[in-house]
């Protein structure tokens, strides 16, 4: 071809009148020259040659003219012809495409999959005005080492009357019976403020919310209900406004419809589920008047909306001094020793606490699975870059400028991860609805999960960084790639430089590294999640059925049936005897919500400040105890073993004095050197007379799965009152069949109550570890995916490497080397690279525990178990990637290698 | 490769001159670009070399600036070529240039002179 000819045929060049012209001239100077030379008595072939000689690189000299005058749009037409190339690159190289294209799909699809739910729970604000102004206040006693621990009253006024809040509203969770529509329907119902909507700045679909202004004592009467709720129990019936429902026999006026999507923003799934707002003064009947003035008499949670201008920062600090000078105001209520705060949580950290870690530790797991991804691409790359160093050769030596080369391969690798992502979005969109569903439904904002503009954002973000990532390598080497070396290697197979096998071996050293990490998280979570399944729970939650109830609270304790220990105690001796009855059932027991394993509903008052009768007790101690009200057939149907002293028995009753008994670690915690029998305790608030201890069972792991130390303390169902109850039930029959007879057996008790929640306890305990659990499958499928595609790279290098001596081998052999020996050097030199791998990876995969450690209970900080494991993994996968293809040895032909 | 000539009989031309360099060649008349490099060559006493790799595209930059114009026309010996022309707006650049230059040849003359001249 000639130079002019390649002149024309330069791609993207079209009819453009301009590069004709530069053509033509460049042409007109190089035959000038030819003729002056001849002229001067050089031969003809002489004076061309020469003539070329001293002009140079003709396409550079063309490229850099024409892009004087090409102007801004010119990057534009460039970018259009290096994604024209690339496209048909790749297309001719259909193997490598779909593989690197797969490879890419899963990775970005992935990554974007968990960054839909980052996006939608930790990133996206609030769906109000303003979000950056609310927050949860939540009171601490530090001194007793215990959070959140509500606030009363009294201290609401106060933060009322501080200045900083535009609103602030106390909020109750509670379920409740919503009657007065055709079926009675189970609610969940959250007590509010009047202001609650106004300080969330949110509308109602119909009719209005209450007025934030109104001082009405006690309710006033009115409900707002969830768009779900006027669905399901009003049939979406547009003059349900008006209508009178009864919550608990007490009428409330529906006066608005909140609309579809809306959540109460609270921190527990339940409360998010909220179907039913009543508004509520937090003083006034059914609030005696004591409560409303005690500063110890809390409600469990308190929202705020700061006034314009303020921000959380600036307001902690003048909360702060008012705490401050409260606690000098009213030092009986705030003694130093509790060390009361009040924090300002933002709203949205407060919904996401207990998964932002989690989510974000998933995130970066899937990261590196992309990252190793992107390794394999980058090694495939490579090898393909071997073989195309001839191509960039002949286009660097006919004038491509390196830096146009490297756009052009860069262009070519990002157009590979973009389609690769586009392809991981697709994938996720098709099968969006089924991960959905994978989620654990207590990750907040789960319906806000959407693949946007944002996330379909951060996918091609992410692809493109994927792209430079396994591009960038192979396209700097253009600038070390020594063309007349290239060139002049005519016929002989392309042979990859000495750096660029470095670089491969360093990638499979870093993929094995990587999946070490992995891997070895992946061996921690496993070893927490089968530690915490099979430590001894200190009770048998086998063949074990809870089932709940709730009595009501009407407003006026004048219509409460169960207003007193001795109403209450002939129902719950009528429930037990008829379960007692239902078919299958061995023994039943009934409790307070507390006193359910690892299942405490937030509605249920549950947490206690312990008081001592004078002296009886180490006050040094954190004074916050679980309390929970049982019947005596509690502690055997569980199987929780006595230690010391006496159970409850029928002799405990509201005419004989009040007993509790303890768990050891309430007693060692008080009385390390004393009997705790015949101390004298009470449970404040909830508690007007002292309980005298009786009796120390052994700890459970009651409150949570990895511990079993926390202090509890447990009443007698027959001398104090529970609302919420659970029905304990042990022995054979289905769960939903006892739910139903048990409601049958209840409602013929007493037909306004509801009966619901029927659960195995074996479920409960399974499910108190479900997120950690789905870390562990994610982080599984993680790890796997990364062990498989660093097999899959040690493979390609190792049967890189065999092609590539093939000849060396076979003059081995053909020399009397046995085929063991040669395949054992091979498999050496790939072993090698996932040793060097390893070696750094158990350095990460320490840095990984620590992390763990510290974001998970239970999780050993080094737990040479699990890396043990991981390595023996590993090793087993790169054994498989470097014996594959070097078996391949023993089919190697010494005759055959040494000709070819 | 061709042979390496000694640095002393030809000097590239120096960074950000060429357009100078150029200028001051079509002070003399049009000229097509082979016969620019003939006679920068020539005038500078067979010492400047021009490399054509930058000769074109500072063509190309001076004809966008307006400096020169470039028209298609016939050489000498009737092959059609690019001649290119000094533009009004060239000529005044040159001017300026050329004081510039001067000035800065001087500088670079009294910093070169050797010491004893000094005292």
């Amino acid at each position: 071809m000639s130079i002019f000819e390649w002149l024309r045929w330069r791609p993207g060049r079209g009819g453009d009148a301009l590069s004709d012209q530069l053509s033509d001239e460049i042409r007109a100077h190089l035959e000038m020259a030819e003729a002056d030379r001849i002229a001067r008595g050089e031969s003809a072939d002489d004076a061309a040659h020469n003539a070329r000689r001293e002009f140079g690189n003709v396409a550079l000299a063309y490229e850099l003219a024409r892009d004087q005058w090409a102007g801004p749009g010119q990057w534009v037409e460039r970018l259009a012809q290096d994604l024209r190339f690339a496209l048909r690159v790749l297309r001719r190289a259909p193997g490598f495409t779909a593989a690197s294209i797969l490879t890419i799909a899963v990775g970005v699809g992935a990554c974007t999959a968990l960054f839909s739910v980052v996006d939608a729970t930790l990133l996206r604000p609030l769906p109000y005005p303003h979000p950056e102004r609310l927050v949860r206040i939540e009171d601490d006693l530090r001194g007793l080492g215990s959070r959140d621990v509500g606030m009363s009253t009294p201290e609401w006024r106060d933060l009322e009357r501080s200045g900083l809040f535009e609103f602030v509203s106390p909020a109750w969770y509670d379920d409740n019976n919503l009657t007065g529509l055709a079926r009675p329907q189970r609610v969940s119902m959250l007590i509010v403020a009047p202001n609650y909507f106004s300080l969330l700045g949110v509308r109602p679909q119909l009719g209005a919310t209450f007025a934030p202004n109104d001082k009405t004592p006690g309710f006033n009467g009115q409900v707002v209900i969830s768009d779900g709720l006027w669905k399901r129990g009003f049939g979406a019936d547009p003059h349900v406004l008006g209508r009178v429902v009864q919550l608990d026999s007490d009428s409330y006026r529906i006066i608005g419809v909140m609309p579809p999507g809306f959540q109460a923003p609270g921190p527990t799934q339940q409360e998010r589920g909220t179907e039913v707002w009543p508004a509520f003064g937090f003083a006034g009947a059914p609030m005696s008047e004591a409560s409303v003035q005690s500063r110890a008499s809390v409600y469990p949670e308190t929202f705020a909306r700061l006034e314009a201008g303020h921000t959380i920062a600036e307001a902690q600090r003048r909360i702060d001094a008012l705490v401050e000078s409260l606690r000098r105001q009213y030092p009986a209520a705030y003694p130093p020793a509790v060390d009361w705060h009040v924090r300002l949580v933002p709203l949205q950290e407060s919904l996401t606490g207990d998964v932002r870690q989690p989510l974000l530790f998933l995130l970066g797991a899937v990261a590196l699975v992309l990252l190793i991804g992107c390794a394999n691409v980058a090694n495939l790359t490579l090898a393909r870059s071997t073989t195309r160093g001839r191509e960039m050769a002949v286009r660097q030596a006919l004038g491509g400028a390196p830096a146009r080369l490297i756009r052009q391969l860069l262009t070519e690798t990002i157009v590979l991860a973009v389609l690769g992502g586009a392809l991981g979005v697709a994938l996720l969109l098709a099968t969006r609805s089924s991960l959905v569903r994978l989620v654990p439904a207590g990750v907040p904002r789960l319906n806000d999960i959407a693949i946007d503009w944002n996330v379909a954002g951060f996918a091609f973000a992410a692809s493109v960084a994927a792209g430079v990532c396994f591009g960038i390598a192979p396209a700097l080497r253009i600038r070390r790639l020594d063309v007349t070396r290239v060139l002049r290697e005519e016929g002989s197979r392309a042979t990859p430089s000495a750096d660029q096998k470095r670089m491969r071996r360093l990638l499979v050293a870093g993929e094995f590294a990587v999946s070490l990490m992995l891997l070895s998280a992946c061996g921690l979570l496993m070893r927490s999640v089968w530690d915490l399944l099979h430590a001894p729970l200190g009770y048998d939650p086998t063949a074990v059925t809870v089932v709940r109830t709730r009595l009501p609270y009407p407003n006026d304790p004048r219509e409460d049936h169960y207003g007193s220990v001795a109403d209450e105690s002939p129902f719950v001796r009528e429930v037990l005897r008829r379960c007692l009855a239902l078919p299958g059932v061995v023994s039943a027991a009934l409790g307070s919500g507390a006193a359910v394993p690892l299942d405490h509903p937030a509605q249920d008052q549950n947490i206690f400040r312990v008081v001592f009768d004078r002296g009886t007790g180490r006050s040094d101690q954190p004074l916050i105890v679980t309390g929970s009200l049982v019947t005596p057939e509690y502690f055997s149907l569980l199987s929780m073993s006595l230690v010391r002293g006496r159970l409850f028995d029928d002799h405990d009753t509201d005419h004989s004095p009040s007993v509790a008994v303890v768990n050891e670690a309430m007693a060692h915690a008080y009385w390390p050197s004393e009997d705790p029998i015949g101390k004298r305790i009470k449970l404040s608030p909830r508690d007007t007379s002292w309980m005298t201890i009786v009796g120390v069972v052994a700890n459970a792991r009651t409150e949570s799965l990895t511990g079993a130390d926390v202090p509890l303390v447990f009443g007698s169902l027959y001398q104090r009152q529970g609302k919420h109850l659970a029905i304990f039930l042990r022995g054979r029959f289905e769960t939903a069949t006892i739910e139903r007879q048990v409601r049958a057996e209840v409602q013929s008790i007493d037909s306004a109550l509801p009966v619901f929640g029927g659960k195995a306890l074996s479920e409960t305990v399974v499910a108190s570890i479900a997120v950690r659990r789905l870390s562990l499958e994610l982080i599984g499928l993680f790890a796997l995916t990364a062990l498989f595609l660093a097999g899959i790279g040690i493979y390609g290098v190792v049967s890189y490497m065999v092609n590539e001596r093939t000849g060396e081998i076979g003059l081995r052999l053909a020399l009397g080397a046995e085929r063991a020996d040669v395949m054992r050097l091979l498999m050496g030199q790939g072993l090698a690279m996932a040793f060097t791998g390893g070696i750094a990876g158990v350095v990460g995969a320490l840095i990984v525990s620590r992390v763990l450690a510290g974001t998970l209970l239970g999780v050993p900080q080094v737990d040479p178990l699990s890396l043990a494991a991981s390595a023996a993994a590993l090793t087993a996968v790169a054994f498989m990637g470097c014996y594959l293809p070097a078996r391949r040895v023993i089919r190697v032909e010494p005759a055959m290698a040494l000709r070819s | 490769m061709p042979p390496k000539e000694p640095a002393t009989s030809r000097m590239e031309v120096l960074q950000g001159t060429l357009d100078f360099i150029v200028l001051q060649a079509l002070r003399w008349g049009p000229a097509h670009g082979y016969g620019l490099v003939q006679l920068i060559r020539a005038q500078s006493g067979n010492v400047l070399q021009v490399e054509t790799g930058s000769l074109y595209p500072a063509l190309q930059r001076l004809v966008r600036q307006s400096l020169i114009a470039a028209e298609w026309g016939m050489s000498a010996n009737d092959r059609r070529v690019r001649m290119y022309r000094l533009t009004p707006k060239g000529r005044a650049r040159l001017a300026t240039e050329r004081s510039r230059w001067e000035q800065f040849s001087r500088a670079i003359a009294g910093l070169m002179r050797p010491p004893a001249e000094e005292r």
